[in-house]
């Protein structure tokens, strides 16, 4: 509580009130996009020698008891896992409760995301094992932040800005958990294979290299060397063998399937065509698209253009479906850079062809990387829950204050070329486009284009974009009009919802820096919160 | 039991749908009240942003409606203000209460007046009684939407979609699309001519047409309501045939009335009546449609085909709508937004097609500028219908956003 209570306010140059003390770290306040050059040295792990570990390379133990207590876990470490296997994983809260089982308090969990399937950190948090969450917060997790009864502050990083969060040693990780559905006796670990094969582990590639202690669960021991491998067993500490490291189904969707709705494909098609139109489409461009609904259907839309006009990508950015690895096949991109591996066609991709290339937030994203693939890449399209008039966007909260998204890769990606969010004008009767944003996620300087199914506003500091498609036949529009026309559907501009004084959680921009405050729900709507989250 | 034989004898309504599945509408229960003016219980999904807006349009329509004491218990799922005021009527009329009088939402500009012979390639059907395909439906460019009150709507629920549909025409603003609703087969189509023709539709789609006294009775009773309403834009007829009967009275249909702009067919109904299987290929109903071909181009009025029902097949739908085109049908009814755009790439001229008629419209051009009696390309001797088909086409093309070059790439229009 005290680092809540004590800590002072001051305005950052978001314009937006940021604490100046967050879990007892003291803070630099956002200085804008690119304002902010830290010096001196990355943080480094403490110094091993190889012969403390077996001559014959076996670290296997018996369980992850044992593993724990052999890493010297003790009240208030940080523990950090991943979330490569999405809504199926199961070592992650095996490994928290299994601490908590061993009498440790006010752990720090810290994940690279948290979905629906880690719920029971409540009873953790409730219990005191667990003090408070450095990572994604959505669903039940999300309203327990949102409604303060986190005892610490819940800090929201992009998977570039927790690599960052990492080597700056803002965040040391004591042990760290990494489910592998395939592992050698020393530690060298693969997602591409197994029962549970999930594709990339490309977000515990950061832990294995900078935690204090390393551990590999595994569900699919092979013989050493376990090859491809994606974690190098130099950096693993102890290996320790399951029954199950998590449910298939929940791991990688079986077939994703495309949007029906004629809203969403209408939105998806305008952005294929916005690429196409503006020349964005040409021979040797990338992109990146996400998962959802819009962005498949994007991807979809995108390939069929592509074909008529006999382009090919050099290179695409995954979030990896069926929908990339079809234009993989037909030889419409040529290569596949993959952070994370959402369905079955995408992990068999991963697994057998060598154009499609696992990749880490250190590769893509990272902040204190020389360099990142972000900022190659020639369009991005993105969503994003508001939009302000000045481009600024919010993909963590719901319009209601309450925690809804992790940032994920979003921040990170805003460094794109082209950064297209596509978004419906409204979601039921709420409008997406609003004079403030709730929470700050994304500086509008970085955001280019959005797109709605009532047409396409493009950012005025893009006069090239607009000169691009001038006469294209697109729907180009003000955000301004669009913002009317949608506020004269609703019957008018919402109220604003009222939030209390009290930060809950911090939004780190993907220099380190805090971007916003997510402050303490006030008004419940218990109705709303039953039926949200059909996004 | 005296308190509940009271409370038995208050006058009740309710009307519309809410839940976990339910979107953009809303559930509304009246119960009236002998004194303590309007109490309103509101459960919403959006009343952190609209509640105080949803009371207060809510305390304004019952006003409207002449209703002082009530309870009105809400659950929304974010509905539009156009819909809350339609579901909030229903409640109150199935209640009876009230005065009788409508509740009217405000009234967007018109939009221009529909011509007779215009475009109709696509016409999206919305079920009457699903508000949140409302909205958005003139945004992906169909040259009509058609607001059903026929099929779509369950038996129990006619008066309610038909308070929707007013509403509908009144607030929701369908872009260049031509505004039709599809009333139901008289004579409950009556009571829908009631509510439907003051707000001035462009369309009235009579279902089930087998006789040429049935569309002489819809236009008569279209009259009827346009001048008690004060209405005097154009209404337009569109018969649906869909018997054997309605079928050999083709002709006398597309003739009855002088607000018929086309005759389309239906089917589903159709192939029952003959007691047929409906198959892709359609040979079965071959004549029928050729049918209704000849009748409205004899009538001169556009012959316009049934719909395409299978959403996913994409390229049958290209087949159907080219053969129908070329079979003389200048359009079809579409179920899913996704079919517009292959329905007007299947009525667009090829570009060939286009090329030719541009050159015979040249030539036809140049002949005129030159004041020669005959049309001559190259060394051939053009005839006056080829020329009129080919100013025909080169025109429908204009009005298709197409022109030299730009065949092949045929689009839903852009605003």
């Amino acid at each position: 509580m005290s680092a809540i209570t004590t800590s002072e306010l001051v305005t950052n140059a978001a314009g937006r009130r940021v604490p100046t003390v967050v879990n007892g770290r003291e803070q630099i306040a956002y200085t804008g996009v690119n304002g902010h050059r830290p010096s001196g040295n990355k943080y480094g792990p403490p110094i091993r020698t190889n012969s403390d570990y077996p001559a014959n390379g076996d670290k296997r133990v018996p369980d992850l008891a044992t593993a724990l207590r052999l890493c010297g876990l003790h009240d208030g470490m940080t523990i950090s896992s991943h979330h490569h296997l999405r809504n199926g994983d199961r070592v992650a809260l095996t490994a928290l409760q299994t601490a908590a089982g061993m009498g440790a308090k006010d752990l720090v969990w810290f994940p690279s995301a948290s979905f629906p399937c880690h719920e029971p950190v409540i009873d953790l948090m409730k219990s005191g094992a667990v003090h408070h969450i450095e990572g994604s917060m959505n669903g039940p997790l999300g309203d327990y932040c949102s409604h303060g009864q986190m005892r610490g502050l819940g800090v929201l990083r992009s998977h570039g800005g927790r690599w960052q969060a990492v080597q700056d040693g803002e965040v040391r990780i004591d042990i760290a958990v990494i489910a592998a559905p395939t592992a050698d006796f020393f530690g060298n670990a693969d997602g591409s294979h197994g029962k549970s094969a999930c594709g990339s582990l490309g977000f515990a590639l950061t832990d294995s290299v900078y935690a204090d202690r390393v551990i590999v669960v595994t569900d699919n021991l092979v013989p050493f060397p376990c090859i491809p491998c994606q974690i190098q067993g130099n950096n693993i500490d102890y290996v320790v063998e399951v029954e199950s490291i998590g449910d298939p189904a929940k791991i990688v969707s079986g077939t994703t399937q495309i949007t029906r709705s004629p809203d969403r494909l209408r939105i998806s098609e305008l952005v294929a065509r916005f690429l196409r139109d503006s020349g964005i489409m040409r021979n040797g461009f990338s992109f990146q698209a996400g998962a959802g609904g819009i962005a498949l259907a994007f991807v979809d839309h995108l390939a069929r253009m592509m074909k008529e006009a006999n382009v090919k990508a050099s290179f695409v950015r995954g979030g990896s479906t069926k929908y990339l690895v079809d234009m993989l096949k037909n030889g419409q991109t040529c290569f596949i850079l993959d952070g994370q591996t959402f369905d079955l066609d995408a992990v068999r991709s991963i697994a057998s062809d060598p154009r499609h290339v696992p990749t880490s937030p250190f590769t893509s994203y990272n902040f204190h990387g020389k360099g990142n693939f972000a900022s190659i890449v020639d369009a991005c399209v993105l969503g994003a829950t508001e939009v302000d008039l000045n481009f600024n966007a919010n993909v963590v909260t719901h319009s209601d204050g309450r925690l809804l998204h992790g940032i994920g890769g979003w921040q990170n990606c805003l460094f794109a070329g082209c950064t297209i969010l596509a978004v419906p004008s409204f979601r039921d009767r709420i409008p997406v486009i609003v004079d403030e944003v709730t929470t700050i996620t994304g500086p509008g300087e970085l955001i280019d284009v959005i797109a709605t199914e009532r047409g396409i506003a493009i950012n005025p500091k893009r006069q090239d974009l607009l000169d691009a498609v001038k006469g294209k036949g697109l729907p180009i529009r003000t955000i301004e009009a669009i913002k009317a026309e949608v506020e004269q559907i609703c019957g008018g501009q919402p109220a604003k919802p009222r939030l209390g004084d009290r930060p809950v959680a911090v939004v780190k921009w993907v220099d380190g820096t805090v971007l916003d405050t997510v402050w303490q729900v006030l008004d419940d709507n218990p109705y709303a919160a039953k039926v949200a989250g059909g996004e | 039991m005296p308190a509940a034989a009271e409370a038995s004898q208050l006058k009740r309504g309710e009307a519309g749908r809410a839940g976990g599945d339910v979107r953009s509408d809303l559930h509304v229960s009246v119960e009236e009240r002998a004194s303590g003016g309007v109490e309103i219980e509101l459960r919403s999904r959006v009343a952190l942003y609209y509640g105080d807006n949803i009371r207060q349009q809510v305390r304004d329509v019952l006003h409207a409606l002449g209703v002082e004491h009530t309870f009105v218990g809400i659950v929304d799922e974010g509905a539009l203000p156009f819909v809350i005021a339609a579901r909030v009527e229903a409640a109150v009329r199935r209640a009876g209460l009230g005065n009788q009088k409508s509740a009217l939402p405000e009234a967007l500009p018109l939009p221009a007046i529909s011509a007779r012979d215009r475009l109709r390639r696509s016409r999206l059907y919305l079920p009457g009684n699903e508000p949140k395909y409302f909205v958005n439906a003139g945004l992906h460019g169909p040259d009509a939407v058609i607001l059903d009150l026929e099929d779509s709507v369950h038996h129990a629920e006619k008066d309610a979609a038909r308070l929707l549909v007013r509403n509908a025409l009144r607030a929701v603003d369908f872009g260049a699309a031509e505004r039709m609703v599809r009333i139901n087969q008289l004579p409950l189509g009556m009571a829908d001519l009631e509510e439907i023709v003051p707000q001035s539709p462009d369309l009235i789609l009579v279902p089930k047409v087998e006789t040429a006294a049935q569309m002489v009775e819809v236009s008569d009773a279209i009259t009827r309501s346009a001048k008690q309403s004060g209405v005097t834009r154009p209404i337009c007829q569109m018969p649906i045939l869909e018997s054997a009967l309605g079928i050999e009275n083709a002709f006398a249909i597309a003739t009855a009335s002088e607000r018929i702009a086309g005759i389309t067919i239906g089917l589903e109904d159709y192939t029952a009546d003959l007691g047929v299987v409906k198959t892709a290929t359609g040979n079965e109903s071959l004549f029928a449609r050729m049918r209704v071909v000849n009748a409205a181009h004899a009538a001169h009025v556009q012959a316009i085909d049934s719909v395409y029902g299978d959403v996913a097949d994409m390229e049958g739908l290209l087949r159907w709508g080219e053969a129908a085109r070329a079979m003389g049908f200048e359009g079809m009814g579409c179920i899913h937004p996704m079919q517009i755009e292959i329905i007007h790439r299947a009525f667009a001229p090829s570009p060939a097609e286009l090329e030719k008629a541009l050159k015979i419209v040249a030539a036809y051009e140049d002949a005129q500028a030159r004041g020669l009696g005959v049309v001559s390309l190259g060394s051939k001797m053009i005839d006056a219908p080829v020329v009129q088909r080919a100013l025909k086409l080169v025109e429908r093309a204009r009005e298709m956003g197409l022109g030299p070059g730009e065949a092949s790439s045929a689009g839903g229009g852009e605003a």
